[in-house]
């Protein structure tokens, strides 16, 4: 079994994973139940000056009868004493001595600043995240996200935290900003040891049809939350493969966005991230979902015959390049299993309406363009009269087939066909020799 | 005729619990966003009626409800009962490409019954309508025979406007839908309720009206802009051996009709053992209703093997799972009453005679085709259906359409609906009151 314990910039955790900052950390009987199931660490609910949260707080997109695919929150930092939440942590670190406990923080002043950081590393904790990340109501008050789209400020408080604090400092980034290497460059400028990201997107996740009042809605109004869930991943994977790739920033990146299971958390640290952090599946299932994580990823680092999950990390890297390095004589062409195809002509009517008219059918009429191939080249203005095309072999009338000239090798098919296996991109030699 | 038609309580059917009770809300939901939503979906190509399927299901997906249902009454206005009577194995369901893929078929039955009952549900609640049924017409249709057949044909008339009337010689209106359905599939007050809902477009049914003894054909074709006949079959048919007219020697649709709207009728308590002739769907219906009701011993026995069977495999394996037996090869010859009944049989193959001794028989040999000698002059074919055109339902009499059991034998009431749409379609188109072409184009 591949070792998966990590050190990030000193902070020492069993497992790459880590509870994120929010509702499953907010207090110490959680945290330790998580680090029970498994969890190799937790960033505790961020504190600051106690707030009052409103009611209700979530909302959720559904996609096609599944649950939460993405989830929305106007909840804000911790709304209990800090005394206590200190205590617990104590608490926490005193059973736990060797899991990781980082605390996040959101404060204004620099006296503030100094105070919280103290109490927090007399507490205990074994590092710190500094939250400029959240877009909802705390950034109204000058916090959170309206620190993490302003470089300057973000590096000036970074660097009073580093000057004070003695544990290891993460700078937690916000994603509504424009380039992400902008407020990455300035936490790393700042001194911070490592950096977290993404916090949450900005975003109204609905509208109640029946009230028109937005979700969540808190009695006729609502505003605007932070999203996250599965739906950010691909945002929230390119943020910090942009940040790991980018030589002028060095230090380590606790990877947040989506993850669910050890697949996600495989790329996040083939991407570049050293540890991850899981809130939303967390809150959807619960800490078990922990114990798959570890299996699958230490499963999955033994087929890769990598012996600790260090070996992973950026590995993809070199891989992720500009559009403008990518290899433009490289093609691959469709083409369908007939025995596996079912028949339900979704790759048919994806390809006509939505790419490039190149899959056909015996059982329709096809309007769409047809006859010798010039790859788009010549005006497509008028609709033809229609015909029933024929394939060449004997494969029943359901089945589609592709016009692999014409065909630009674009992955729909393959991305809507519901049969694994059944549409594949296989590698054609290039008839064209492109150069720019 | 009266609203709200329900029968006494106290009735046999009442004893049975439907075997695909209405989903709820989150039920048909996840069932909806299973579908795949294909193109040139196969379950539409099997639909004897052409819904739209695939959309409508994609439409309860969206929580659009009174849109799946539209779609639906569209090409079936008898949305509400062929969802539960249809064998969406032998079709829809069974055309499913997921029996391709080794997963469960969308139940495209219940997702059909879930949007036409929530919708209809809805136009009660609401008082509105899903329909704007236009202004009337000059124009009148009388049918004969009150079954889904008129009943579609009548609904889609009603719809544009043209005045129909249904003459219906049995004292309710329905059919074979009311009279002939086995309960676990369709409850008699569900077919009931829906005629309700068809009534409200306007279309009028007069029952206890005998065509060709009350009111002559004649008189019919001089008042009426045109004629459909929807029939229906005739009496149970039977074999014609010595000792079928012996008392406990029942026809199957004579028994079915009695379980389910007869409340004077109950079983008697000696009754243990039944035999059941035939290897039609009938056969399978009657011998499994039996079963549930409480007779020990159950036997459907044919003349043939299993694989001959007219009846639909589906049904038969869910009547053995409720405990009726099959008996093989064996072909009647005579009943002879002792204190019970002995059938006699000689094995079809090898002529071996046998005999089984049961409390009651039960004939499920078919019905009598009579209803084309109704109308004289009509071309009828060697099996006396009525003879029509595929497209248009048109007899070989002017003015004369014909759809549903009497044009097939004894289709499935999906197929009867269809027939009835056609030929109002037909009669449309040919009053000028319909594009066919462009229907046909659009939405089939």
């Amino acid at each position: 079994m591949a070792d998966l314990s990590i050190n990030m910039c000193g902070i020492k955790s069993p497992n790459p994973f880590w509870l994120a900052s929010g509702p499953p950390s907010n207090c110490g009987e959680q945290v330790m139940r998580a680090f029970d199931a498994g969890w190799g660490g937790a960033v505790w609910k961020t504190l600051g000056k106690p707030i009052v949260n409103v009611s209700s707080r979530l909302g959720a997109v559904d996609h096609k009868g599944n649950r939460m695919s993405g989830l929305n929150n106007i909840e804000l930092i911790t709304d209990r004493p800090l005394d206590t939440n200190f205590k617990e942590i104590y608490e926490v670190k005193k059973r736990y001595p060797n899991h990781a406990v980082m605390v996040s923080l959101m404060v204004e002043t620099k006296q503030e600043w100094e105070d919280i950081i103290r109490r927090a590393e007399d507490a205990g904790a074994d590092g710190l995240e500094l939250n400029f990340g959240c877009p909802h109501g705390m950034c109204e008050r000058g916090m959170g996200s309206a620190v993490g789209q302003e470089p300057e400020i973000l590096q000036e408080l970074t660097s009073w935290v580093v000057d004070y604090a003695n544990t290891p400092v993460l700078v937690k980034l916000t994603p509504n900003v424009t380039d992400i290497l902008d407020p990455g460059f300035a936490a790393a400028k700042g001194g911070a040891h490592g950096l977290s990201l993404i916090n949450t997107i900005k975003s109204i996740i609905g509208v109640n049809l029946d009230t028109l009042v937005p979700l969540p809605s808190v009695r006729d109004k609502s505003t605007n939350g932070g999203y996250c869930g599965p739906a950010v991943k691909p945002i929230a994977l390119h943020m910090v493969a942009a940040l790991a790739r980018d030589t002028r920033i060095n230090i380590p990146i606790s990877g947040i966005g989506g993850i669910g299971d050890w697949r996600d958390a495989a790329e996040f640290i083939a991407l570049g991230a050293t540890s991850v952090q899981v809130c939303t599946a967390v809150m959807h299932y619960g800490y078990r979902i922990v114990e798959d994580m570890i299996d699958g990823l230490s499963n999955y680092l033994d087929d890769m015959k990598m012996t600790s999950v260090t070996e992973l990390i950026g590995k993809a890297i070199p891989h992720f390049t500009e559009w403008g390095n990518l290899d433009l004589n490289y093609r691959v062409r469709a083409t369908i299993d007939a025995e596996k195809c079912i028949g339900c002509q979704l790759c048919y009517i994806a390809c006509l309406d939505g790419a490039h008219q190149c899959i056909h059918t015996r059982q329709n009429d096809c309007s769409a363009y047809h006859g010798e191939s010039d790859h788009g080249s010549h005006p497509r203005s008028e609709i033809k009269p229609s015909v029933i095309h024929q394939a060449d072999s004997q494969i029943p009338d359901y089945v589609p087939f592709v016009d692999e000239d014409e065909c630009v090798g674009c992955n729909l098919c393959q991305l809507i066909c519901p049969v694994p296996g059944c549409v594949s991109m296989e590698e054609r030699e290039s008839n064209v020799i492109a150069k720019t | 005729m009266e609203r709200n038609m329900k029968l006494p309580d106290n009735r046999l059917e009442n004893k049975f619990s439907e075997s695909k009770p209405l989903y709820t809300k989150s039920e048909a939901r996840i069932e909806a966003n299973r579908c795949l939503f294909c193109y040139d979906a196969l379950c539409t190509v099997a639909c004897p009626a052409g819904i739209d399927i695939s959309t409508f299901i994609n439409k309860i997906a969206s929580g659009n409800i009174r849109g799946a249902a539209k779609t639906i009454f569209k090409k079936n206005l008898l949305g509400v009962t062929t969802a539960q009577v249809c064998p969406v194995e032998e079709l829809c369901v069974g055309a499913c490409v997921y029996n391709k893929y080794n997963s469960n078929p969308i139940n495209i039955g219940r997702l059909q019954r879930y949007a036409t009952e929530t919708a209809i549900q809805w136009e009660q609640e609401q008082d509105k309508k899903l329909f704007n049924t236009k202004v009337s017409s000059d124009r009148k249709v009388a049918l004969i025979g009150a079954g889904p057949a008129s009943l579609s044909c009548a609904a889609h008339l009603a719809h544009e406007g043209v005045k129909s009337v249904i003459y219906e010689k049995d004292n309710l209106p329905g059919g074979l839908n009311v009279t002939g359905i086995a309960p676990y599939k369709l409850f008699s007050d569900a077919a009931l309720k829906e005629i309700d809902w068809l009534k409200e477009t306007g279309l009028e049914i007069q029952t206890g009206v005998d065509i060709g003894h009350d009111i002559s054909i004649d008189n019919l074709i001089d008042n009426f802009d045109a004629v459909f006949l929807g029939a229906g079959l005739g009496k149970d048919k039977f074999p014609g051996i010595p000792g079928e007219n012996t008392s406990g020697v029942w026809g199957a649709t004579d028994l079915i009709r009695k379980i389910k709207n007869d409340h004077t009728f109950t079983l008697p308590e000696n009754l243990k053992t039944v035999n059941v002739v035939g290897g039609g769907n009938s056969a399978i219906d009657i011998a499994r209703e039996l079963a549930i009701l409480g007779v020990l011993e159950v036997n459907i026995i044919y003349r043939q093997t299993k694989a001959e069977m007219p009846g639909y495999q589906h049904e038969l394996d869910a009547a053995q799972k409720d405990g009726v037996r099959m008996i093989e090869y064996a072909v009647p010859v005579e009943i002879i009453q002792n204190n019970r009944l002995v059938l006699y049989t000689k094995h079809k193959i090898t002529g071996e005679p046998q005999q089984f001794e049961s409390d009651w028989i039960v004939i499920a040999i078919g019905n009598e085709r009579d209803a084309g000698q109704l109308i004289p002059g009509l071309e009828i074919d060697e099996k006396g259906c009525v003879i029509v055109d595929s497209q248009t339902k048109r007899t070989s009499v002017a003015k004369i359409y014909a759809g549903g059991d009497c044009i097939n034998g004894g289709k499935e009431v999906v197929n009867a609906v269809a027939d009835g749409r056609d030929a109002a379609f037909a009669m449309l188109h040919e009053w000028g009151m319909l594009d066919l072409q462009h229907e046909r184009k659009n939405h089939g």
